[in-house]
């Protein structure tokens, strides 16, 4: 055999191990959370909110970080799309396309896309000392909504973007202006695909820990209003581990068994919208 | 014949960045016939088109100079509000693009835009247009639908009921046939000749033989430039430039 | 020769306003960039007026209660763990992308996409839960021993080998948009001269698509640098500038994380840990300038 063809079967042998690494990775991961979150299970786990001594092995659940967790990010989530829609729209259909104004917007989406969580967190802290707040839902909402608006407004500006420009000039020969096209055509082209950036950006918000560890605070209770601290999933399993007692711990497997089972839930329904859904959808 | 200025281009340039696409056009369109926009690819026969509706407006680094008149207004005035144009004209462009609605929605929407909320009269208009777009009987019983079901060739007749529906002076078409099947262009060019008793209609095609058929008036354009414009039968049979007579032999293309 | 007077009717104040404030809200999404490096400016002017910069970069000595704030460590810390992870990543990456791209049958691809996606989506905290669970163990158990020395198993290669499997997915993700950048053209052209497949892949793929993988792997060093949760849960936190890979450290995200309750009882500390991540914005903005800069020419250069 020819030394090249050697290097080729050498290299191809690298390549699929690789391949294997990074796939069975995943495999693993998934599959270390359930085996050993799996035990640990109960209905009183998502039923139930932590009785006392639960930190020492007593009963309860972590219902207050579920629905604190939820709280948390379809409030973020919401706050999110109050900016990035308005903006993804402008980008597409205000500016003229691929203006160096717009290409330079998605410059720094891009850009503040890369800011890691923990820099969000700490920004949302100041922001709450200095309007004299204290860790609460609506601190971890603020922070959690700047943590997902750039990649939420860069998602939604990519499927806005795949809107055909003959799309909007039929609206526009209509006599139809900039808005009412914004409206009532390209936002309604374009729904399965914005739907599915909102619900991946839900899917990040619940998953972050490190934006809401100073913002939101942590609580046993489920919160009545946005000014009371709030649990996160996240930090729930956290704060488990971090006990010595092999019970807590076995329940912070089971949490991050739920985290794992509620993201990947979150991300095959974003990946079924975008296929359904698509009854208007102009192709 | 004499005819009748519906729309009349004076001195209109067009620029896109440092390219000259449309060099100093001055010509008249006549009112209530089909004029027939005829080149070889790339001579801005579509920016011409393009100009008379201020579609080019949205186009990054477009510079338009000149004047174009309809009914005596200039349209290119930046004063001039946009939307109030675009409604005295209809659009279809190359392939039908319906809206993400449904058929009923489709036709509708213009009206409702201009401000039309009664719901009998949505109907009506609705009916009334699809009839002159021969597409009525084919979906009256499925008007909920979305636009996307139907074949290409009833799309492109929604597109035009739809244009219709805002009640314009003028129709403007980019090849409307182009993307579709024989017999659905024909039902197009049918549906064209029997609009042009009430509406200026203004094409863009590469058929020679469709401007042919169908065309009062036709405009040659070349790279840019108005080479011959007249009415149909001069343009065919006697023109009177030499690239005009090339093209229409089919020598360049 | 009149313009149209048309009176300004309500839709068209309607498209004017909708405009107006839409432009508003974009320009007040930009303006995060500034309020964040602003803000956690003025938050770390304090620590910055009270220690010349050398002693808050330079110094290990990191005794908050004294009021004694050198940040090599942490600094010192973040680099061991990013550098790990880099050399576990980038490797792997590259040849899964260069195998995906370039030998395997578009349906694998297809396939395998999405998994890298769920990889991505994986909540940070769950990865720290598997370092813990599996990753530490095998470091103690295994690696250790078999390096003759002793460790806990929380240590920097611990927090490399987490941190690697995060990037995977944003390394290999613009690095396969690279290379499917590539005309099919220029690989038919090398083929046609009688390369073969690697050949062609060595010297015109890659050469043509290496500065497009050098902006993911600055991508992903980016991404290491600002991990928090899972870094965090496995690295041990030991407040010492670390010499191997067995050694745990303490880098500056875990730094920021760990200490949020103690920071405003002590004078200065809060502000110390602003400083830090103003650090790590600064780093992360620079890195992430750079690596769009570089992908933007590349997509120039092969169109």
């Amino acid at each position: 055999m020819e030394r090249r063809n050697i290097e080729e079967k050498i290299f191809k042998g690298l390549m699929l191990i690789s391949t294997v690494v990074i796939l069975s990775s995943l495999i693993l991961i998934l599959l270390t959370v359930l085996v050993k979150g799996f035990p640990y299970l109960s209905l009183a786990m998502v039923t139930q909110v932590p009785q006392g001594g639960y930190y020492l092995g007593k009963g309860g659940g972590i219902l207050n970080a579920i629905v604190g967790s939820m709280y948390l990010a379809g409030g973020a989530t919401f706050l999110a799309i109050l900016f990035s829609l308005p903006v993804a729209l402008y980008l597409n259909v205000y500016s003229k396309s691929d203006s160096k104004f717009v290409s330079a917007c998605r410059f720094a989406f891009d850009v503040l896309c890369g800011v890691p969580s923990i820099v969000y967190g700490a920004f949302g802290f100041t922001i709450m000392i200095f309007f004299g707040m204290r860790a609460s839902l609506l601190g971890g909402i603020i922070a959690i909504a700047m943590l997902i608006m750039p990649m939420m407004i860069r998602s939604m500006d990519e499927v806005i973007r795949l809107v055909p420009r003959e799309l909007m000039d039929a609206s526009y020969a209509l006599g139809a202006n900039r808005w009412e096209t914004a409206l009532k055509v390209v936002a309604r082209q374009s729904l399965p695909g914005i739907l599915t950036s909102i619900l991946i950006a839900f899917g990040r918000g619940i998953g972050d820990a490190a934006a809401v560890i100073f913002t939101a605070g942590f609580t046993d209770a489920i919160p009545t209003s946005l000014l009371r601290p709030v649990a996160t999933l996240p930090l729930a399993i956290f704060f488990q581990l971090g006990v010595p007692i092999p019970e807590v711990q076995g329940r912070a497997y089971a949490s991050a068994l739920i985290l794992t089972i509620l993201i990947l839930i979150i991300s095959l329904a974003a990946r079924l919208l975008s296929k359904k859904l698509t009854r208007h959808v102009v192709k | 014949m004499d005819y009748q200025t519906h729309i009349s281009v004076q001195n209109l340039n067009v620029h896109y960045g440092n390219q000259q696409v449309l060099k100093n056009i001055t010509l008249n369109i006549p009112d209530r016939k089909i004029t027939a926009i005829i080149g070889p690819s790339g001579c801005g026969k579509t920016t011409l088109l393009k100009s008379f509706n201020r579609l080019i407006d949205s186009v990054e680094g477009v510079k338009v100079s000149g004047q174009v008149l309809v009914d005596d207004e200039n349209i290119l005035d930046p004063k001039t509000e946009v939307t109030h144009i675009r409604k005295k004209m209809g659009l279809l462009l190359q392939k039908p693009y319906p809206l993400p609605m449904s058929i009923y929605d489709n036709v509708a929407y213009g009206p409702r835009i201009h401000g039309m909320k009664d719901k009998k009269r949505l109907d009506e208009i609705v009916e009334r247009f699809l009839k002159k777009a021969s597409l009525w009987d084919e979906v009256k019983e499925r008007l909920s639908q979305p636009a996307s079901m139907l074949s290409v060739g009833q799309q492109q007749r929604l597109c035009l009921a739809r244009g219709l529906a805002v009640e314009p002076e003028i129709i403007l078409g980019d090849e409307p046939t182009s993307a579709l099947d024989p017999q659905s262009s024909q039902r197009i060019e049918h549906a064209f000749i029997e609009l042009k008793q009430d509406y200026t209609i203004v094409i863009v095609t590469h058929i020679l033989r469709q401007a042919r058929r169908m065309a009062d008036y036709v405009v040659f354009l070349y790279l840019g430039e108005l080479i011959e414009h007249g009415p149909a039968w001069d343009i065919f049979n006697n023109p009177k430039q030499a690239l005009t007579r090339e093209y229409i032999k089919g020598l360049i293309s | 020769m009149k313009p149209l007077k048309v009176p300004m009717s309500a839709r068209r104040v309607k498209d004017i306003l909708a405009s107006k404030i839409m432009l508003l809200f974009t320009l007040a999404a930009l303006a995060l960039i500034f309020l964040m490096v602003a803000g956690l400016y003025l938050k770390s002017k304090p620590i910055l007026a009270s220690q010349p910069l050398g002693e808050l970069f330079f110094s290990s000595r990191w005794r908050p209660f004294r009021g004694e704030f050198g940040f090599l460590s942490f600094i010192m810390g973040t680099v061991w763990v990013t550098g790990v992870a880099v050399l576990i990543a980038v490797p792997l990456c590259l040849l899964t992308s260069i195998y995906l791209s370039e030998y395997a049958h578009s349906r694998i691809r297809e396939w395998v996409k999405p998994l890298i996606d769920i990889l991505a989506g994986i909540p940070s905290v769950v990865f720290g839960v598997w370092g813990m669970l599996v990753i530490v163990p095998f470091i103690k158990d295994v690696v250790a021993p078999f390096a003759g020395t002793f460790s806990t198993g929380y240590s920097v290669l611990a927090g490399g080998i987490v941190l690697a499997i995060m990037i995977f997915p944003v390394i290999i993700h613009v690095s396969l948009e690279i290379f499917r950048a590539v005309p099919q053209e220029i690989r038919e052209a090398s083929l046609a001269v009688g390369a073969t497949r690697w050949q062609t892949i060595k010297h015109v793929v890659m050469r043509k698509a290496l500065p497009g993988v050098a902006a993911a792997v600055v991508l992903g060093i980016s991404r290491a640098f600002g991990e928090t949760m899972a870094v965090l849960m496995v690295v041990g936190n030991v407040a010492k500038i670390p010499h191997s890979v067995l050694d745990p450290a303490y880098p500056l995200p875990a730094l920021i994380a760990n200490n949020y309750g103690e920071m405003l009882s002590i004078p200065l500390y809060d502000s110390a840990l602003m400083l830090a991540a103003l650090i790590l914005l600064l780093v992360i903005l620079v890195f992430n300038t750079l690596s769009k800069i570089i992908l933007i020419r590349v997509q120039r250069s092969i169109r």
